[in-house]
C-alpha cells in the first residue's frame, strides 16, 4: 500500500496557481529542517484571499510544521534552519523589514487545544489589543464585544465577562481563543486541528464559524479529519513526507484527485 | 495460546503476609510522625506557658524547726538515696544567698499556704518570697490590708512617681528588709488569688514576656527584641533572595541554552542548597563583613576607624548571608514553576504578536508566582530557624539599640541584632541561673515555632490569594 505513494511520479506534483491579486499568501519553494532532518522539502503553492484553504495528510507530513513556519513560531526553536520564501501579500516574511511582532498580529494563529490564558474572558481578549497602542475604553469594549461576536461567543459570555476564562467548556474555549485572535484584526487566521480536542456538536460550531469568516479575512485550516476538509475547505493541499503531493479546489481534489496516492489516502486506504 | 499458558506454572506470593500488612506500616509511621510532633508541641506549651501561670507560695517547716517560703517545683528521686528531694525556688538571694533549696521530702514537718505570703518581681537581686510588713512613704505609713492595696495602686503609677517610698517587708525565718519601690517591678500574692485573677495574671506575665525586653543576663524578662530581629531579619532577607531567585531562575528556565553547562549549573544549585549552613557563616564572615563591610568603613567611615561600622557583623550581613543560604531554594522552586507552566500558553502569547519579554510579564511570571511564593516559604521556614551562620555574622546576645527605631535613618543596617534562636541557645547555656533558664528555654522555643509558623501561614495565604485571583489551580 504504501509502495503505492511512492509510484513512479516524479513529475512537478499538480499545483494550482493562482494571480497575484487573489492570493494571500505565496510559498515559494519553502524546506525546513529541525535539527538537520528534513520536515518541509520544496514546498510551493499558493493560498487564496478570503477562502479557507486546508492542508491535509498524514502525521508526520509537516503540516503543522508548515503552518508555525507562516507565523514565524520556529524562531523560538534555534534548532530550526529554514530556505526559500514564504510571501504575505507580496512580503517575505523572514524579511529584515518585517517586523516579526507585527507578522504575528497580521497571522493570527489557533491551536489544537484551547489555550486560555489564566484571566477573565474580557482581559483574553483585551490581552492582543493591550500589546498594540493605548486605546480608549470604550473603543477597546467595542472591539472586544465585536470580536466575541464574530466568533459566535458574545451571547453565551456577555453576562460573565469578567469571570475566568477557564471555566468555559473546551468548544467556548476554542471559540474565545479565535475571538482574541481576531481582536487584533488578523488578515490570515491560520487553524491548526482546532477542533480535534472537542465534541461533535463544539465541533460543528467551530466548522460554522470557519465558513463565515472568510467573508472577513482567509483561513488556512490544518486537520486530520477528511470529512472536516470536504465540508469547509475551498481549496485542499495534500502534503505528505514534507512535500506537496496535489493541491487544487476541494471538490476536484475529493472527487476527482489527479494522483492516485492522493486517492489512496483520501479513501482510507493508507494512513 | 492456552496451551502455552496452560504450562505457567501458578504464580507465587512470596509476600503475601505483607499484602494486608503495608497499609497499616503506612498508616503507622503517619500516625507516629503525627503524634510526635503533637508531642513536641505540648510539651513546648505546657513546660513554657506554664511558667507564667502564678503557682502556689508554700511556707515550709522542717523538722529541724528551720522554715522558708517558696514555690514547690519539681522532685526527683536521687541514686543511691532514699527518699525524694524536692526542688523549691525561694528567691531572696540577697538575704540567702541563693534563689534555690532542694529539700528532703521526708525533711518536711508541715506545708502551708498562708494568704499573705507575696512575692516581689524586683530589678537587682530577683525576686522576693515573703510578708509585707508597711509601706512608708515621707511621713505616712499603712500596714497590714492597707498596705497591700497602697502597694497596688503605687504600682500601678510610672515608675517616676513612686520614688520615695519604701517597703517593710519579712521572710518566713523572721529577717526584715527595706526595699525601696523603685526596685519592685510587679507584686503578686498567688495564694489570695482566685482562679479569674490567675488566668488575669498569667495573660499579663505572657504579655511581658512577649513585649518587654531581657533582664538578669537573659534569665528573666522578655524577648521582644529578639522578635523584633528575628522578623526584620527574615523579612529582609525574603526582600533581597526572592529577585536574585527569580531572576536566575527566568534565566535558567527561559533564556539559556539548554545545553551541557545549564544542566551542571543547575545540579550545581541544587547541590549548593546542602551545603551545611556554617559554612555559609563562614563565607559571610570572609567576604561580607571583612571583605565589603571592611572596604565599606575604609571608603565612607574612615572617621569612626578603628572602630567598625559595617566591618563587623550586623543586620545586613546576616540577612545577606541567609538569602546566600535559601538562594537555592527559591531558584529551583521558582524553577519547576516555570517548567509547569504549559508550551500552548507561551505560544499563545507569542503568536497574538507579544515580544518575548511581554511572553514572560504578562503570562508566564503571573502564573509561576504561587511557585516563587512556595520558594520563599520554603526559603523563610529555613532561615527564620537557622542559627549558626548568624553567629558569625551579627547576633548579638544583647544588642543594646534596636535596628529600627525613630532615628534617622530609621533602619540601621549596621546594628547587631538579637535573634530568637541565638537567645534560646544563650538563654539555655550561658546563663548564671539554669533552673531559672529552662522554662524560658521552652517558652522562647514555642515562639520561634510560632514565629516561623506565622510567617509560613502568611505566604501560604498570599499564594492561596493569588490562586483564587486567577480563579482556577494551577
Amino acid at each position: 500500500m504504501l509502495a503505492s505513494l511512492h509510484s513512479a511520479h516524479t513529475s512537478q506534483a499538480p499545483v494550482t496557481h493562482f494571480a497575484a491579486d487573489r492570493c494571500c499568501l505565496s510559498i515559494d519553494h519553502f524546506s525546513l529542517a529541525y535539527a538537520g532532518k528534513p520536515a518541509l522539502r520544496d514546498l510551493t503553492l499558493s493560498v487564496p484571499r478570503h477562502r479557507v484553504t486546508a492542508f491535509i495528510g498524514p502525521s508526520g507530513c509537516g503540516k503543522s510544521t508548515l503552518l508555525r513556519a507562516i507565523n514565524r513560531l520556529h524562531d523560538l526553536n534555534e534548532s530550526v534552519a529554514h530556505s526559500g520564501h514564504i510571501l504575505l501579500e507580496g512580503q517575505d516574511i523572514h524579511d529584515s523589514q518585517m517586523n516579526v511582532t507585527e507578522l504575528r498580529r497580521r497571522v493570527g494563529m489557533v491551536f489544537q487545544t484551547p489555550n486560555p490564558f489564566p484571566m477573565s474572558i474580557y482581559e483574553n481578549v483585551a490581552f492582543g489589543l493591550r500589546l498594540q497602542q493605548r486605546m480608549p475604553k470604550r473603543k477597546r469594549d467595542d472591539i472586544i464585544e465585536w470580536a466575541l461576536t464574530s466568533a459566535a461567543l458574545w451571547d453565551e459570555v456577555k453576562d460573565r465577562l469578567h469571570r475566568s476564562a477557564w471555566q468555559l467548556s473546551g468548544g467556548q474555549q476554542q471559540r474565545l481563543v479565535i475571538a482574541r485572535t481576531l481582536a487584533v484584526q488578523p488578515d490570515v487566521l491560520l487553524l491548526d486541528e482546532p477542533a480535534s480536542a472537542l465534541d461533535p456538536i463544539s465541533t460543528l460550531k467551530i466548522e460554522e464559524l470557519i465558513r463565515n469568516l472568510k467573508s472577513q479575512l482567509t483561513l488556512v485550516l490544518v486537520t486530520h479529519n477528511m470529512q472536516q476538509a470536504a465540508r469547509v475547505s475551498d481549496y485542499t493541499a495534500f502534503l505528505h513526507q514534507g512535500e506537496l503531493v496535489e493541491y487544487g479546489p476541494t471538490d476536484q481534489v475529493f472527487t476527482n484527485p489527479r494522483l492516485q496516492r492522493t486517492e489512496n489516502y483520501i479513501t482510507g486506504r493508507i494512513t | 495460546m492456552s496451551e502455552l499458558s496452560a504450562n505457567l506454572p501458578p504464580r507465587r506470593d512470596r509476600f503475601r503476609w505483607l499484602n494486608s500488612l503495608w497499609p497499616w506500616l503506612c498508616a503507622a509511621s503517619v500516625a507516629l510522625s503525627v503524634l510526635m510532633l503533637a508531642a513536641l508541641l505540648t510539651l513546648l506549651a505546657v513546660r513554657g506557658l506554664g511558667h507564667f501561670w502564678p503557682a502556689s507560695l508554700e511556707e515550709v517547716t522542717l523538722r529541724s524547726g528551720e522554715s522558708f517560703a517558696g514555690q514547690a517545683v519539681r522532685e526527683v528521686t536521687l541514686p543511691q538515696q532514699e527518699g525524694d528531694e524536692r526542688l523549691y525556688f525561694t528567691g531572696n538571694r540577697d538575704i540567702d544567698g541563693a534563689r534555690w533549696r532542694w529539700v528532703a521530702v521526708d525533711e518536711i514537718a508541715r506545708r502551708t499556704q498562708p494568704a499573705d505570703l507575696i512575692r516581689l518581681e524586683r530589678t537587682p537581686w530577683g525576686d522576693f518570697i515573703g510578708r509585707l510588713e508597711a509601706i512608708e512613704q515621707h511621713d505616712q505609713r499603712w500596714e497590714g490590708e492597707a498596705a497591700w492595696q497602697r502597694l497596688n495602686a503605687l504600682l500601678a503609677l510610672p515608675i517616676s512617681q513612686r520614688q520615695d517610698s519604701q517597703l517593710l517587708l519579712t521572710t518566713t525565718n523572721g529577717e526584715t528588709l527595706r526595699q525601696p519601690l523603685a526596685n519592685v517591678v510587679s507584686a503578686q500574692a498567688p495564694n489570695a488569688m482566685s482562679a479569674w485573677q490567675k488566668v488575669h495574671a498569667w495573660g499579663e506575665g505572657v504579655w511581658r514576656f512577649l513585649s518587654e525586653g531581657p533582664r538578669a543576663a537573659n534569665t528573666s524578662g522578655g524577648v521582644w527584641p529578639a522578635i523584633f530581629g528575628t522578623v526584620l531579619m527574615v523579612i529582609l532577607m525574603s526582600v533581597m533572595v526572592t529577585p536574585f531567585g527569580v531572576l536566575a531562575a527566568i534565566y535558567l528556565n527561559e533564556i539559556a541554552h539548554q545545553g551541557r553547562l545549564t544542566r551542571f549549573v543547575r545540579i550545581g544549585v541544587r547541590n549548593l542548597a546542602g551545603v551545611p549552613s556554617i559554612v555559609y557563616g563562614v563565607f559571610g564572615l570572609g567576604v561580607f563583613v571583612y571583605g565589603i563591610g571592611g572596604s565599606l568603613d575604609e571608603w565612607f567611615f574612615s572617621d569612626t576607624l578603628p572602630s567598625p561600622t559595617f566591618g563587623t557583623g550586623g543586620l545586613l550581613w546576616a540577612s545577606l548571608t541567609l538569602a546566600l543560604l535559601t538562594l537555592p531554594v527559591v531558584i529551583v522552586a521558582t524553577e519547576e514553576g516555570l517548567a509547569r507552566i504549559p508550551e500552548a500558553q507561551r505560544e499563545g502569547a507569542v503568536a497574538l504578536g507579544a515580544t518575548r519579554l511581554e511572553m514572560l510579564t504578562r503570562i508566564v511570571l503571573p502564573m509561576a508566582a504561587p511557585a516563587m511564593l512556595t520558594g520563599v516559604i520554603l526559603a523563610i521556614a529555613r532561615a527564620a530557624g537557622e542559627v549558626a551562620p548568624l553567629m558569625l555574622v551579627g547576633v548579638a546576645k544583647l544588642a543594646p539599640q534596636m535596628p529600627l527605631d525613630g532615628e534617622f535613618p530609621y533602619l540601621h543596617l549596621e546594628r547587631k541584632f538579637m535573634h530568637l534562636g541565638y537567645h534560646l541557645f544563650d538563654t539555655a547555656f550561658h546563663g548564671e541561673d539554669v533552673q531559672a533558664a529552662i522554662p524560658l528555654v521552652y517558652a522562647t522555643a514555642l515562639l520561634l515555632v510560632l514565629i516561623v509558623l506565622t510567617l509560613n501561614l502568611t505566604a501560604i495565604f498570599l499564594r492561596h490569594y493569588l490562586r483564587r485571583q486567577r480563579g482556577n489551580e494551577c
